[in-house]
């Protein structure tokens, strides 16, 4: 019956479990922080609707055979371009017959998945080069952030554009070329962070114990850099699915007839004065994505960095 | 020279060389994309029908047999002399094709920047003077709003309405079309250059075309520089001389008007320079859903065709304004704070 001992303490008190102040586990010193965390969340009404917002875009990614009323890319050249509210379409058809409504539920997957590459390449990146340059110092500091300064100073969409020319149209080029114009502020953020942590006390300890650079840099200096990263990530997100939307947009991101929602846009552009559904429809979905991102990543800040969000 | 004048020369000399260093930079990557872009220069300029001989010619005069650091030499001299070579897609010089587009980029994002300080600061100031209450939360709303439409799909919703269905505002492009060509270009925007020519109907047209492509792109920067302005006036509100003034008796509009947001302007300048490079090279999107013969149009219509000339030099170009305005703005925080030096 009681197998588990965590069980049997969860069972009787979750919320004492939750609320110790003398965690007996790491494990549970971390739950208690994600639920302080939660707590702080849950306060703060403009980040939680963005918390529900993207986690119904993530069950909406998972869930996309079953909430699509219709093959993404099924084409029906007799219902084509039927308003919103017809029979069986839900948010009207394009100009090749393809329910909208299940399309955006299909394009969910693509923000999704150019989201999470973007967010595991360029953060990662900049954290390293960002704490190279700051934990060494000297000229390897000296030539990184220089690096980083060319980058920064690049106008970045237009740096994007141009890189997608370069590799060719497609939706891993846009995802390769969002990375390499996001990860700047990055670099700069984790170098300032390392800045702070490299002098300290703990550190000097950890050394005299006879640690050496990269056991410092990977166990001591990266742990600490994760919050402000994890922050700045969120806040970036926003823009980089509007990148991403944009350069779908111009016909250089995701190809036909992937059901990316800046293509769908730029398709339901020529119809727009007539049929105004098909570019609206995709448009409220970036809309509504990027609002939950930046709502999230607000609250984020406040919540895990209070104070800067007081300055 | 005095002591104080000697550090500022020397703290302009680093920043300049720095500059230089990041522009070269600038020009390195940018050469780099050239060589790998899957274009053939060589193809562009000969043609497809060209003997082996004419092509390796050709091939020979663009120093392509060259090792690649002479190439970015020759590519740097190049530049430095204000050569691009030929745009494929106008058969005309490239740099004489990105003056010409320049202009109507530079009245866009100019009016754009008027309209984002004009209503950002005093939101940014009502905001950071209600901090927490409704005002406050209303205004942050409302930038995180702007932070989160992609502008193209704005842009067409904004035709949609004020023009399709409103008929208030004029369709995509600079001009209705029979008025195109009539004003002689002297600055190369339209809403002086119609002042100059002294026809105020062509200035009207002008505006009712301009204005909605400048308030879509004056609402991002709105939504940034009000969001900047709160967070300067907060920490200005909450410094001791502000207690002061108060003490004294001046009145709360005085405090807030007069001498907080005066120690606020400086940092805002920073701010607005930014926010106007960053207009001046992210209009793109809106030039391409408004058909604004601008630098962002330019630069897309060149990549759809794969005009490698002109693609490289227009990044320049874009690339050379935004870091110009960022030293201007750096110099210029120098100049008007002290303690900046």
């Amino acid at each position: 019956m009681m197998r588990a001992p965590d069980t049997q303490i969860a069972r009787p008190g979750l919320m004492a479990w939750l609320n110790s102040d003398a965690p007996a586990s790491r494990f549970q010193a971390r739950m208690i922080q994600l639920y302080l965390g939660w707590l702080k969340l849950r306060g703060n009404p403009l980040a939680l609707i963005g918390f529900l917002i993207i986690v119904a875009l993530v069950l909406m990614a998972i869930f996309a055979p079953w909430l699509a009323t219709a093959e993404p890319s099924a084409q029906d050249l007799g219902q084509r371009l039927l308003p919103p509210g017809s029979a069986g379409h839900l948010l009207g058809t394009d100009e090749l017959g393809r329910d909208i409504w299940s399309r955006i539920v299909y394009g969910s997957r693509i923000t999704l998945l150019i989201v999470a590459l973007v967010a595991v390449t360029a953060p990662v990146f900049g954290l390293l080069v960002g704490t190279l340059a700051g934990y060494l110092g000297g000229w390897v500091d000296e030539v990184l952030m220089r690096v980083t300064d060319i980058f920064l100073a690049f106008p970045k969409l237009i740096l994007a554009l141009a890189f997608v020319a370069a590799l060719g149209a497609g939706i891993e080029n846009a995802i390769l070329a969002i990375s390499l114009t996001a990860w700047p502020p990055y670099a700069r953020i984790a170098r300032a962070e390392t800045l702070t942590i490299r002098n300290a006390d703990y550190i000097a300890a950890i050394r005299l114990q006879g640690a050496g650079a990269l056991h410092i840099i990977t166990r001591h200096v990266w742990p600490m850099c994760l919050s402000s990263l994890i922050v700045r990530v969120t806040l970036d997100m926003a823009g980089i699915i509007l990148t991403a939307a944009g350069l779908g947009f111009l016909g250089l991101g995701a190809q036909p007839p992937m059901p990316e929602w800046g293509a769908m846009i730029s398709a339901g552009r020529k119809f727009v004065l007539d049929q105004w559904w098909v570019a609206t429809m995709p448009g409220l979905a970036i809309f509504t994505v990027s609002l939950g991102f930046n709502l999230l990543g607000d609250g984020l800040r406040d919540i895990l960095d209070p104070k800067k969000s007081k300055s | 020279m005095t002591p104080p004048l000697f550090k500022l020369a020397r703290a302009l000399a680093a920043t300049l060389l720095s500059v230089l260093l990041t522009i070269i930079g600038l020009l390195f990557v940018t050469f780099l994309i050239g060589r790998v872009m899957p274009v053939d220069p060589v193809l562009a300029i000969v043609g497809e029908r060209a003997s082996q001989e004419m092509y390796e010619a050709a091939y020979r005069s663009l120093g392509l047999d060259q090792p690649l650091y002479v190439q970015f030499w020759i590519f740097l001299k190049s530049v430095a002399a204000g050569d691009f070579g030929m745009s494929t897609l106008t058969a005309r010089p490239v740099a004489e094709d990105v003056l010409r587009v320049f202009p109507a980029t530079l009245e866009l994002a100019t009016l754009a920047t008027i309209i984002g300080v004009c209503f950002g600061v005093p939101m940014g100031v009502i905001s950071a003077v209600h901090e927490g209450r409704w005002p406050d939360h209303l205004v942050r709303l409302f930038g995180l709003f702007g932070y989160s439409m992609p502008v193209f799909w704005i842009g067409l919703m904004g035709l949609l309405v004020f023009y399709g269905i409103l008929g208030w505002v004029g369709g995509p492009g600079r001009l209705d079309i029979y008025y195109e060509d009539i004003i002689p270009p002297v600055t190369g925007m339209i809403l002086i250059d119609s002042l100059i020519a002294g026809d105020m109907t062509i200035f009207w047209n002008a505006v009712s075309h301009i204005i909605l492509p400048a308030s879509i792109l004056g609402y991002y920067s709105l939504a940034y520089i009000s969001r900047m302005t709160r967070s300067f006036m907060l920490e200005q509100l909450s410094q001791e001389y502000i207690t002061t003034a108060r003490v004294k008796g001046l009145s709360e509009r005085a405090v807030i008007w007069r001498h907080a947001l005066g120690n606020v302007m400086i940092p805002l300048i920073t701010v607005v320079a930014l926010s106007y490079a960053t207009l001046l090279e992210g209009s793109v999107l809106t030039e391409v859903i408004f058909a604004w013969p601008g630098i962002g149009q330019y630069i897309t219509n060149a990549l759809l065709s794969a005009d490698l000339n002109a693609v490289l030099g227009g990044t320049v170009v874009v690339g050379l304004v935004f870091i110009l305005l960022n030293l201007l703005s750096d110099l210029l925080y120098k100049i008007v704070d002290p303690r900046a030096r």
